[in-house]
């Protein structure tokens, strides 16, 4: 016999958590694919009636992204222009349809190497809360997704949140690679973050999704990047900055060597988009 | 873990925390009953909680408009709407609606369709219908809240919902203009006469009625006064021409209300409450052995099993094939599989208890074998043989040879030489194959979705031992077919479980058996060399392709002789050889797909043509101007082509697109580095009906004594038209105005043979048989009323009024004698198109009739990325004549969206891609806008000079666009689909190539 339970509070699922092993639905859009035509044979944890978990809040230090927040929610929030980047990745989850029920934390929790959330949130330093009956921890975004399909949730546990530190600075955009226009797995993504000051580079955030097991940042980028000019000479610093982060398979969307061929370009694009409009003598200086 | 306890208690709402809306969701294994709303209505349903709302809208509800096409948010085709947002409801757990406000397609007419409604049925954009309901309900809130959208707004809120049959143009401007079809109040919208629609709506009494119109569209080239007087039901203006006029008209489809309504019923949709329902076991290997456990004991240890049943429970020959002397496919498989996802057993139980049965421990041990899934591997020496009987793994080839090409090639002033390969493409219809069975006394009955109701009938009867006249095929409505839907897939299966349990019985293939277990379009490995003298004219060429043909015949053999009657292209070729081979190997079985083969060879040759262009320095058009075929020239085969060569007049169409085109390109290039665009240009020509075989179709019609015309339209119409077409054609041969007209459908217990839907042959072939019966049937009515061909006919009430000059004479038809079938006239009239065999080398009359088309392709490639965005399709397509021009166009803008993904993103990959997320089919976003220009060359064969349409559409798109590609890049991609993987490479290898010759 399986369990099915539908708590509405939190600490009711918590309690539940506690008690033995769970799969978790929220969106369901992970979730239904997933079980595809099999009967059901796990205990699910129904959190569609914690009411308490949708939505978007601040407080002094963070953002607060509920784990049951939809992309769509997080579309319609009015949020910091760093947040433009993560804004665009949601509007390329699937389709409206998913961007409509899907959460951002199961994104996350789904832990696809090409999930579109993940480079958003990347270079927003975003952090998991993770809660269960007896704790509550915060574990930065790269330590809780551990690899393809793994994550660091423990027994017990259930990401309540997503955390994004303040002030959440500067400006950011989002490039995502497909072979088609909608409704399509990346073949690459990058999300690109950038604080200028007086007209240079004083942060910079990089970070690309399907391109490795999980996304990653890209630290020789962003070292790259730091006090240049915000003109087009950006893009000629990526091109000759170093990206041993990524280790691209191929598949069927793409080779590795086409992976990492396109990616460098997409991060320049997602780099000079996230610097904002250039006249065209700033950009041809590239 | 802890036991399960009964109650649960501790997860019940706590009283101050719940909320209404979450209505009384009981937590536990079993069933809840939870409480909604649907389109208005208070609805309450018994079920688990977690059952899909997909299903529980289809089957608790019976609200059968939301269609399931993947279970996964692939395809968008189950979209409701639930509390105004748009949601996939397969991947919505039924607990989540609990008090939420649900709305289907069935709840968007009220009493009268809605604008949308009506404007998708005035665009045509509706063309199977399968993904209409859910188009129809996410444009229905974008335009809630955007009542007046942009392109780029339609495709933002559609994105999610993949068509395969319409290439989307229409939707966008269905939905664009959905505001000029707001109902006005003004109009006195007389009821329709009742009993006439909704057609096909319970898909076995089988009456679709012609129905009345008119509205807000003037352009396709009948004028008002040829119009009946507007006539409106439902709101709907029909745009019903008057007597006579029908030809050439562009009603709203016959059989369109219903698509749009929701009402329409598919294989999947009309399922009995009672029936069995059927899980089909099948092979995970490409090649193994398998043996059977204890059967019996596992199906008694699970409760609500009614059967397994394997190879030995078929009564008959357990060997189908769509073409006879080749059929070598078991209905399920006997101790070996030869490919992954072939049927071995099938498991059959009561519904509910089969939503939960755990397959894992089902009692088969596999033992892998080796497996060929190339066909070089297959045809090297002393590779396995895939059937003992068919040495090489050859399953067969054809040949064609004319004069002598190698003599030609080396006398050629230009000569150039490829090799050209193509991937497995999947039809991705988005009706999986689905329907039910059951026993009426001792005959089986198969409701299902089909192309072929005639052949699905003999190859189940064969399988099952039963007479032909015991086996009774009611074809659903097709949720698209393109050639898959040709083959039987679930008619064997369903009909076993029905035969032997007495039982109707129920089965809808998911979306990975459907891709894993149907056909495909043939994979090619082509060379090809092509010679032309110094003023352009070609003088020769040489082709040999070889078709990986999959694990059985199939369509193998039709794919093996097609292609090299075709190979050339529309072009006059003097010495010309030609080889197709169909080779065998343990991948998916390939068949038909829209072109047969044609379309692979397409890329081959118009690729090279442009190559040879490039060598002799012609345009590129112009070469293709000086080679096409024109009346009188000899086609490969030595078959004279008289008159009715329409392929010089679609080029000749195209020009004044191709300069602007080329112009607009080298204004864009000359002021961009990164980007570059290309124009591309490839023609097409394609025979209509099999190739030198037996083709005949049969069309029955009639008047009853209620004044109503019975036409018996045995041409299934999975989308493309048939339905309305032949009915156009049948009503001006007649004399009869269409709105008389009412329908009956394709099952073989009503209406005699039309033949298959398949190789373009519909609108030429039945609908020359709809144009002979038309003519006999007034034939028989003049000679009644004594007066001559010139008199015109009238039906009034359940009177015939005929008029010669100043004479009227009227037939009462109620003092007529009736037959049987109710008829007090009836006509019955076969057409076997006239062909003859080819001989050794391939020469003969393969074909009474072939259609011709060229289209120009115009794009952007990326050139860092090798991405490439689609700017116009430009197509112009010699059709003979345009019936119904709505639907030509209809048939184009879908044959190009194809040829898009062919061209682009299609790469089915068994144990890879068998899900609509990892193979890819274009969505919304990526086709861009077609100009169509119709081409009438009267075809002297066709009814009323009528060629067909619906394959030429898709074969010039792929090689245009490839040669668009390397027009902007300079790179030919040489295999398809150029994946931007594909094109970066080439780009960074003739880059590489250029660095190294500046270095030199």
């Amino acid at each position: 016999m399986i369990r099915y339970a539908k708590p509405t509070t939190l600490d009711e699922a918590l309690a539940l958590l506690g008690e033995g092993a769970w799969r978790i639905l929220a969106g369901g859009t992970d979730f239904y694919p997933a079980q595809g035509a099999k009967p059901f044979r796990d205990n699910v944890l129904d959190i569609n009636g914690l009411a308490a978990l949708r939505g978007i809040a601040e407080t002094d230090d963070h953002f607060v992204i509920g784990a049951r927040t939809t992309w769509t929610d997080l579309i319609h929030h009015p949020l910091p222009p760093a947040f433009d980047a993560l804004k665009q990745a949601a509007r390329e989850v699937g389709s409206p349809q998913i961007q409509n029920v899907a959460s951002v934390a199961g994104n996350l929790c789904n832990a696809s190497p090409a999930a579109d959330g993940v480079p958003g949130l990347l270079v927003l330093d975003a952090e998991v809360e993770l809660r269960s009956a007896i704790a509550t921890r915060h574990l930065p975004l790269p330590d809780f997704i551990l690899g393809n399909r793994r994550t660091a949730l423990q027994p017990g546990e259930m990401v309540t949140a997503i955390r994004v530190p303040k002030p959440a600075a500067g400006t950011s955009a989002f490039v995502k690679l497909g072979a088609r226009r909608y409704l399509v797995i990346s073949i690459a993504m990058v999300a690109a973050r950038l604080v200028v000051d007086n007209g240079r580079v004083t942060e910079a955030a990089i970070a690309v999704g399907s391109c490795s097991a999980v996304a990653r940042r890209l630290a020789g980028v962003e070292t790259a990047l730091l006090g240049l000019p915000r003109d087009g000479g950006l893009a000629g610093a990526i091109q000759s900055a170093p990206m041993t982060e990524l280790s691209p398979i191929a598949d069927v969307r793409g080779s590795a060597e086409y992976r990492l061929d396109a990616v460098r370009e997409i991060v320049a694009r997602a780099v000079l988009t996230a610097a904002g409009p250039m006249n065209d003598h700033m950009v041809a200086a590239a | 873990m802890r036991q399960a306890q009964p109650d649960m208690n501790q997860v019940l709402p706590e009283v101050s925390e719940a909320r209404p809306e979450l209505g009384v969701v009981q937590p536990g294994l079993g069933r809840a009953d939870i409480a909604f709303a649907v389109n208005g209505a208070a609805v309450s349903v018994n079920v688990p909680p977690l059952r899909r709302l997909s299903q529980v809208l289809r089957e608790e509800l019976r609200l059968t408009g939301t269609k399931v096409g993947c279970d996964a948010g692939d395809c968008g085709a189950c979209t409701v709407l639930v509390d105004g947002d748009p949601v996939c409801a397969c991947l919505m757990p039924a607990a989540s609606a609990a008090g939420a406000s649900v709305t289907t397609v069935e709840g968007l007419a009220n009493g009268r369709l809605s604008a949308l409604q009506a404007s998708f049925l005035a665009h045509g954009a509706a063309q199977c219908g399968i993904c209409t309901p859910a188009l129809l309900v996410a444009a229905t809130e974008l335009l809630d809240t955007t009542p007046r959208p942009t392109e780029t707004e339609v495709q933002d809120a559609l994105g999610g919902i993949l068509c395969r049959c319409t290439g989307y143009r229409k939707i966008i401007a269905a939905v664009m203009e959905a505001g000029r079809f707001e109902p006005s109040t003004d109009s006195a919208a007389p009821h329709p006469p009742a009993g006439t629609f909704p057609p096909y709506s319970d898909g076995e009494k089988g009456e679709a009625p012609a129905l009345a119109t008119p509205s807000p569209r003037s352009s396709r080239g009948e004028g008002e006064e040829q119009r009946e007087r507007h006539s409106f039901d439902l709101g709907l203006d029909r745009r019903m021409p008057i007597s006579g006029n029908a030809v050439g008209a562009s009603p709203v489809r016959l059989d369109g209300v219903p698509k749009v309504t929701g009402a329409e019923k598919f294989g999947g949709d009309s399922f009995p409450a009672d029936a069995l329902a059927v899980l089909v076991v099948r092979s995970p290997h490409y090649h193994a052995g398998f043996a059977f456990g204890d059967l019996d004991g596992w199906a008694n240890k699970h409760p609500g099993m009614v059967g397994v049943f394997t190879a030995a429970d078929i009564p008959g020959k357990n060997c189908f094939g769509v073409i006879g002397s080749f059929a070598d496919q078991p209905a399920l498989a006997e101790g070996f599989a030869r490919l992954r996802g072939e049927a071995v057993a099938l498991v059959a139980g009561e519904r509910e208890a089969m939503f939960d049965l755990d397959m894992s421990d089902f009692p088969i041990r596999w033992t892998e074998l080796p497996h060929i899934l190339q066909p070089s591997e297959a045809q090297a020496k002393d590779a396995a043989l895939i059937h003992g009987n068919r040495p090489s793994n050859l399953l067969t080839s054809g040949f064609v040879e004319r004069g002598d090409p190698e003599t030609a090639l080396a006398n050629a002033a230009v000569a150039v030489t490829g090799a050209i390969e193509t991937s497995y493409v999947e039809h991705a219809y988005i009706e999986p194959e689905a329907g039910h069975a059951y026993m009426d006394g001792d005959t089986l009955v198969v409701v299902a979705c089909t192309q072929a109701p005639y052949m699905d009938r003999d190859d189940t009867a064969k399988v099952l031992g039963l007479p032909v006249d015991k086996v009774r095929i009611v074809p659903t409505a097709t949720g698209g077919g393109f050639g898959s839907k040709l083959d039987v897939s679930l008619q064997p299966l369903i009909g076993l479980v029905a035969l032997k349990t007495g039982r109707p019985a129920a089965l809808a293939y998911t979306r990975n058996e459907s891709m894993m277990s149907t056909t495909k379009r043939h994979p090619a490995e082509m060379k090809a060399t092509i010679g032309a003298d110094a003023d352009g004219h070609v003088t020769g060429m040489i082709f040999s392709g070889d078709f990986n043909t999959g694990a059985y015949a199939s369509w193998g053999p039709t794919v093996a002789n097609r292609v090299p009657v075709h190979a050339s292209g529309p072009y006059a070729t003097p010495n010309y050889r030609a080889e197709g081979r169909a080779i065998h190997t343990h991948g998916p079985i390939s068949g038909a797909f829209r072109g047969f083969g044609v379309p692979q060879a397409t890329i081959m040759q118009e690729t090279l043509y442009d190559e040879l262009a490039g060598k002799l320095g012609i345009d590129r058009l112009d070469f293709r101007l000086r080679n096409c075929l024109r009346n009188g020239s000899e086609t490969v085969t030595g078959q004279r082509l008289e008159s009715g060569v329409g392929i010089a007049e679609c080029l000749e169409a195209l020009l004044p697109h191709w300069a602007r085109a080329q112009a607009d390109a080298d204004t864009f290039n000359s002021n961009h580095e990164e980007k570059k665009r290309g124009v591309g240009v490839a023609s097409c020509w394609y025979g209509c009906g099999n190739t030198s075989l037996p083709n005949p179709s049969t069309i029955r019609v009639g008047i009853a004594a209620d004044g109503t015309v019975i036409l018996h339209q045995g041409a299934v119409d999975i989308g493309q038209g048939s339905n309305t077409v032949i009915t156009q054609i049948c009503a001006d041969a007649l004399g009869l105005p269409l709105e008389k007209f009412r329908l009956k459908s394709a099952d073989t217990a009503i209406s005699p043979d039309a033949g298959k839907t398949s190789a373009s042959r519909q609108t030429f072939v039945t609908g020359k048989a709809a144009e002979k019966a038309g003519r006999a049937l007034r034939e028989k009515i003049l000679r009644f009323a004594n007066v001559s061909e010139k008199a015109t006919l009238q039906l009034d009430g359940a009177a015939i009024v005929i008029r010669e000059g100043e004479a009227t004479r009227r037939i009462d038809l109620a003092s007529l004698d009736m037959d049987a079938d109710g008829f007090v006239f009836r006509a019955e009239e076969t057409y076997d198109p006239p062909t003859l065999p080819l001989d050794a080398k391939g020469q003969g009359k393969p074909y009474a009739v072939y259609g011709y088309g060229a289209q120009i392709a115009e794009l952007e490639v990326d050139l860092k990325l090798g991405t490439v965005k689609l700017i116009k399709i430009t197509a112009a397509h010699d059709v003979g004549k345009a019936i119904n021009p709505l639907l030509v166009e209809g048939q184009i803008e879908g044959g190009i969206a194809q040829g898009i993904g062919m061209a682009l993103m299609e790469e089915y990959i068994p144990g890879r891609t068998e899900n609509l997320h990892d193979y890819l089919i274009p969505t919304i976003g990526d086709v861009p806008p077609i100009e169509t220009i119709l081409v009438e060359v009267p075809d002297p064969e066709g009814p009323f000079g009528a060629k067909g349409l619906g394959e030429h559409v898709l074969i010039p798109t792929a090689p245009a666009i490839l040669n668009a590609i390397r027009h902007a890049t300079g790179v030919l991609v040489t295999k398809v689909p150029a994946t931007p993987t594909r094109i970066r490479a080439g780009i960074l290898e003739k880059d590489g190539i250029r660095e190294k010759e500046a270095r030199a």
